[in-house]
């Protein structure tokens, strides 16, 4: 309570001046320079989707949207990406812990979801490219497989990066380094998951509403 | 001096939550707003209890409320005094997306307007 209190003060809680505090430490550091570093990945996601949205008419007498699109494909992929970014939250809890066995056990229920995510999206693309609607056939095909690519490719990337956190951990333990890229990595995820929303809304549900 | 520097920590990482109970309740909830969010997106998508043209209006409504619940309870972003930086962030880091989103979609909409069909153009310059 006492934190909102003397919210005016520009003292510390622990009473010294914030100018004399020095550094902060670099799990803060750390974290506070990937969230920059999530938000402007999302300034570029945004200009994918401000590409998305003026472009979705433009078919050249190709398929639309709503001729390609299945909506329980769609929700399947969004609960294994929900679920994922769940259990990634249960692996960044039995770390806090230093439970190595739990935080083995979600990173592969983790990285399992996301491949099951990736492998659905991938079967999407190939489907679409055999059904003729492939990247080249109009600007609204080209700019869903760039936004909906993107995310993909952020997807498997994210899925390497757990992949090589847990061979950290393995070989060099829950080191305070080791620690901070794995807080790095959840940031990530869960950020993933903060843009599928938006690509769920705007591209699927958009395309039927 | 240096005491002082090991003791204080006036800043917060995005992320990190003060006790791992907590984080799991945090989890929990977040988890089950963002199920009923989702389902309600996909339902209100195709169905016939909202007026037509509004259910635009509601799914990006649901849609920014999921963003919010995942900034709140999975990224544990809070308007606490040692997350103002992140905060901070987050407020310039949108304003950024909507100008980008939003200021393409102003000006190609506009350009759309200016670019009309050779004959219709005509016609127009016409009737003056």
């Amino acid at each position: 309570m006492s934190a909102v209190i003397d919210v005016a003060s520009d003292e510390s809680p622990m009473g010294v001046p914030l100018s004399e505090l020095g550094p902060a430490s670099a799990r803060v550091v750390a974290g506070f320079g990937f969230w920059l570093f999530l938000l402007s990945d999302i300034i570029i996601f945004s200009a994918l989707f401000a590409a998305y949205a003026v472009l979705c008419g433009e078919t050249n007498g190709g398929p639309s949207p709503v001729e390609l699109f299945d909506k329980r494909h769609v929700l399947i992929e969004t609960s294994c990406l929900l679920a994922s970014s769940f259990t990634c939250g249960m692996m960044m809890i039995a770390m806090e812990r230093r439970q190595a066995g739990l935080v083995y056990v979600w990173a592969l229920v983790t990285a399992a979801l996301g491949v099951l995510f990736l492998r659905l999206e991938i079967s999407e693309f190939i489907g679409m490219v055999h059904q003729g609607a492939g990247p080249a056939r109009s600007a609204f095909l080209s700019s869903f497989f760039t936004l909906v690519g993107t995310h993909g490719a952020h997807v498997t990337v994210g899925i390497l990066w757990l992949l090589l956190m847990l061979a950290q951990i393995s070989t060099l333990g829950f080191r305070p380094m080791v620690v901070r890229r794995m807080l790095c990595f959840s940031l990530f995820w869960h950020a993933l998951d903060i843009v599928w929303i938006g690509v769920f809304t705007v591209v699927y549900l958009g395309a039927h509403a | 001096m240096n005491a002082h520097v090991e003791v204080a920590e006036t800043d917060r990482a995005p992320g990190s939550h003060r006790s791992s109970s907590d984080r799991f309740k945090s989890y929990a909830i977040g988890l089950v707003f963002a199920v009923i969010l989702t389902a309600a997106s996909f339902a209100a998508s195709s169905s016939h209890f909202v007026w037509g043209p509004s259910i635009p209006v509601l799914l990006a409504v649901l849609a920014i409320a999921q963003m919010g619940v995942h900034l709140v309870f999975f990224l544990h972003i809070s308007t606490a005094r040692d997350s103002t930086n992140n905060v901070l962030a987050l407020a310039f880091g949108i304003f950024v997306v909507g100008l980008v989103i939003f200021g393409t979609m102003i000006i190609m909409a506009n350009l759309n307007h200016n670019m009309m069909p050779t004959d219709q153009l005509m016609d127009m310059q016409r009737q003056r």
